[in-house]
């Protein structure tokens, strides 16, 4: 792995981003640092797993039409994935200081998303605004593909839509309903109403299925 | 001298009954209670913790006034766990309540619980503006206060933490408390066997890990078997926390609740606060059970903000949610 210039930006929950210069080009290097706290048996086994998955999937998220870093490089002894590094603002900051209508665009924008991975039966895993990259005013990209896995399952899929109505919650709480009713419009016109509804109703229900939730 | 705010506070959620008696500077005069503990091999039957509460309840009161050197018409104001909890032990502390409250004409505050578990874990600590997680029997939740609230970042999907300790301790016949026992039996285990590892964003789900476990009853050591899901359950948990810190960059982590006292969970979430440079506080192990204390200070709070109820609308609330309670005392967010 030659790089060189490594430059701490982000340290994530389960990896370090670095900002590096490899062969001329300004990458990303995702690095899954070890656990201290998780046993080794444990701790390697997720963390190969994570990123050679990860990386797999965010291939395939292309093939739907999301937009998704480049991958250039998948080490799998450092555990560490190269990557096209996107410059712009993640939505987590952004969304809460947009205008209204640009506000309701925007998470219409992230429900499509939503609706065209599920619609090729990948999960994402870790729907929040945090991993979202907003880029001239135009498009999204998604990362953060570490907890993604495929499947059509309804059960799956309204697990993955209750994360982003979580994250919206008690994130953007401010305007929390506007939001998400507007992600679920997107996702409803990207997936069709049927399937729609299907992902909807599950949410409600796993959400009941929770703690202390009001039946 | 002037006068100090004294609140009583009434716990019965689920086996504990506690009435303890606290002072607006912070003072727990006193933390009175009485645990109804179950056979082994059962678990908590809600009719019968209520059977307890309601026996031993008159000598928990007494025994928290005289341990306080409080006499009764000194006290301010009674507060109570209106929920969530059990319905039939719920109803005992909240009947005691209302009656004290009524008779001595004192306003009656109502407390949730888990509030009750962070306040009472603040308090203890010095703790300021902390993504807090509550591990008990009846919450598992990663929270940070926002805007008059604590907003729910993380939580279980199914059952508690606590839930799956005790319900695993109760299907292998381990006696009660089964966490504690179950950490003592994992101090023996040696060999790791893999378990289902399920974290979903900031959640975690438990209940698969459990059916997993109690299907190697008697095919494996058992001390390994703790030992294992131990290690599972503490890591999901402690990566879901890291998520959130990482999300919500806050510089303080709090554990409270009852799983609170677990030395391997704390020791994972000692590790990524320091990888995090937040500083890690966990609540005093007098207080991480339910106990009064947790009631009578977040009672406390909430008098000093204007929060009361009257008798005939105090309804106890089973299934009352965390993030649903406005917390008028806390500035931060």
């Amino acid at each position: 792995m030659e790089k060189n210039g490594l430059k701490l930006i982000k340290k994530g929950a389960e990896a370090n981003l670095y900002l590096a210069n490899w062969h001329g080009k300004e990458v990303i290097i995702k690095k899954r640092i070890q656990k201290k706290y998780r046993i080794k048996a444990l701790d390697e086994k997720i963390r190969l797993y994570r990123t050679i998955h990860e990386a797999q999937i965010m291939h395939e998220a292309k093939k739907a039409g999301v937009a998704t870093p480049t991958i250039f490089f998948v080490d799998e002894i450092e555990k560490a994935i190269i990557m096209e590094y996107i410059k712009g603002v993640r939505v987590k900051e952004l969304l809460d200081s947009l205008k209204p209508n640009q506000r309701i665009n925007l998470c219409l924008e992230i429900g499509k998303i939503i609706g065209k991975l599920h619609k090729k039966g990948i999960i994402h895993g870790d729907l929040t605004t945090s991993n979202m990259i907003f880029i001239d005013n135009e498009k999204i990209f998604f990362i953060d593909f570490g907890l993604s896995f495929y499947s059509f399952r309804e059960e799956d899929r309204g697990s993955d839509l209750l994360l982003m109505k979580r994250a919206l919650s008690s994130t953007h709480f401010k305007f929390f309903n506007k939001c998400f009713k507007s992600v679920v419009e997107g996702y409803k016109e990207e997936i069709g109403i049927k399937e729609a509804l299907k992902t909807l109703n599950k949410v409600n229900e796993i959400e009941k299925r929770g703690r202390y939730a009001e039946r | 001298m002037s006068h100090k705010i004294i609140c009583l506070g009434i716990e019965s959620t689920a086996h504990t009954f506690g009435v303890s008696i606290v002072s607006e500077d912070g003072k727990i005069l006193s933390d009175a209670k009485d645990v109804y503990i179950p056979p082994v091999g059962k678990g908590i039957h809600p009719r019968e913790a209520a059977q307890h509460h309601s026996q031993i309840a008159h000598k928990i009161v007494y025994q928290a006034l005289k341990d306080a050197k409080v006499k009764l018409k000194d006290v301010d104001a009674i507060a109570f766990s209106m929920g969530p909890g059990l319905g039939p032990a719920l109803r005992v502390g909240a009947t005691i309540a209302r009656a004290l409250a009524t008779f001595l004409n004192k306003p009656l505050i109502p407390v949730h619980h888990a509030i009750g578990h962070i306040e009472i874990a603040a308090l203890t600590t010095g703790a300021k503006d902390p993504l807090t997680l509550i591990v008990s029997g009846g919450h598992t939740a990663l929270v940070a206060f926002a805007r008059k609230r604590w907003r729910v970042f993380g939580e279980t999907e199914d059952i508690t933490l606590g839930n799956l300790l005790d319900m695993f301790a109760r299907e292998m016949n381990i006696p009660p408390p089964g966490g504690k026992n179950v950490e003592k039996l994992a101090e023996n285990g040696e060999k790791f066997i893999d378990l289902p590892y399920i974290v979903k964003g900031n959640d975690v789900s438990y209940s698969g890990l459990l059916t997993a476990a109690l299907k190697l009853k008697n095919a494996v050591k058992l001390e390994d078997l703790c030992f294992s899901l131990q290690e599972v359950a503490f890591s999901m948990l402690t990566e879901a926390t890291e998520r959130c810190l990482a999300h919500t960059e806050k510089k303080e982590l709090l554990l409270t609740g009852g799983v609170a006292a677990n030395k391997r969970l704390q020791e994972m979430l000692k590790s990524i606060a320091e990888e995090h440079n937040a500083k890690f506080y966990v609540v005093d192990p007098k207080f991480s059970g339910d106990c009064g204390a947790q009631i009578a200070w977040a009672g406390l709070l909430a008098f000093k903000y204007g929060v009361k109820i009257k008798v005939e609308e105090s309804f106890i609330k089973p299934k009352w949610r965390l993030d649903k309670v406005d917390v008028p005392w806390r500035k931060t967010g």
